[in-house]
């Protein structure tokens, strides 16, 4: 089981990702930007960060990098692909998910732990979460204002493809309170806020047992382990 | 030497956060009678010759395809300048 992790220049977390892959139980595969040679991994995440300095748009430039290209091609065959952030950036301009992410509405960068429901379970990436699960991870970025048509909400909302919604207090203005989404096929899946700081105790959100022992995040990178084993 | 200038704005109906800082900076300093501020890009694309209409075609598919996001821009004016 490989999983690939992007780093585009500018890209802060995909350590951090590889960390999380490694404790779910899988081989991390270092991708790079410029490679659009995905070395035939079973899966792939684009992790968060600030590529290309956000030049033009977030996520506008990494969306035309070749490994990206690669990825998008990849993505339409199946392959699993999960966007973190700026990764969530990088579908929304590649088309690979609709619509798009706008400044928040405070205009502030907002770091905290966010609470968030789990919408939808049909996925590569959300498996392993029960159906209405309430979950905590890290929350941190300027542009996670998700924006759509009425049109385009109206269909992901009907069409059951929000993937995880904000709760108790909706951080940045997102539509629908849209913290993640999922396409048709179930293999893609971005979302705004960090599963992958919260997979080792110590190192993640505050929980009820103690400080610093929240593992929500760790059931993402299961999810994709069992969906391509079952695959 | 030519220029192929390509001016985006955010969408009328979204909520620009720069144009409204910059509003409430101009309200602060007194100037009452501006009442809304938008911010967008203008972007210039050198070439080495006159465009043509083909070019400037070009250009305008670069424009709604990488250099705008057409679900919160729009492109406003395409235009050669010398």
């Amino acid at each position: 089981m490989k999983i690939g992790v992007v780093t585009f220049p500018g890209t802060l977390d995909d350590r951090d990702a590889a960390r999380a892959v490694r404790i779910a139980g899988a081989e991390v595969v270092p991708l790079w930007h410029a490679d659009a040679n995905l070395l035939k991994v079973d899966a792939v995440v684009l992790p968060g960060g600030f590529s290309y300095g956000d030049y033009l748009r977030c996520g506008a430039i990494a969306a035309q990098a070749p490994v990206t290209q690669a990825i998008v091609n990849a993505a339409k065959g199946g392959l699993p692909v999960l966007g973190i952030c700026n990764g969530f950036q990088v579908l929304v301009e590649s088309h690979l998910l609709p619509g798009g992410l706008i400044r928040n509405e405070h205009q502030h960068f907002i770091c905290r732990d966010q609470r968030l429901r789990v919408e939808n379970v049909d996925t590569a990436w959300t498996n392993q979460y029960q159906l209405g699960e309430e979950i905590t991870i890290p929350l941190k970025n300027a542009e996670g204002g998700y924006i759509a048509s009425e049109e385009t909400l109206k269909r992901l909302e009907g069409e059951g493809l929000i993937a995880f919604r904000y709760i108790d207090g909706n951080p940045n203005g997102s539509m629908n309170d849209i913290a993640g989404l999922r396409n048709e096929r179930g293999n893609v899946v971005g979302l705004m806020p960090h599963p992958e700081h919260a997979v080792e105790a110590g190192f993640g959100p505050d929980g009820a047992a103690a400080m610093r022992s929240g593992l929500d995040g760790l059931k993402i990178f299961e999810s994709v382990i069992k969906a391509v084993v079952n695959a | 030497m030519p220029k192929i200038i390509v001016e985006v704005m955010p969408k009328a109906d979204l909520l620009d956060p720069q144009g409204k800082a910059v509003a409430n900076a101009l309200h602060r300093k007194g100037h009452a009678s501006i009442t809304n501020v938008r911010i967008g890009k203008r972007i210039e694309l050198h070439v080495d010759t006159t465009p043509t209409a083909a070019d400037l075609e070009q250009a305008a598919q670069i424009a709604e395809s990488f250099l705008s996001n057409g679900v919160i821009e729009d492109v406003v004016n395409i235009h050669v300048e010398d």
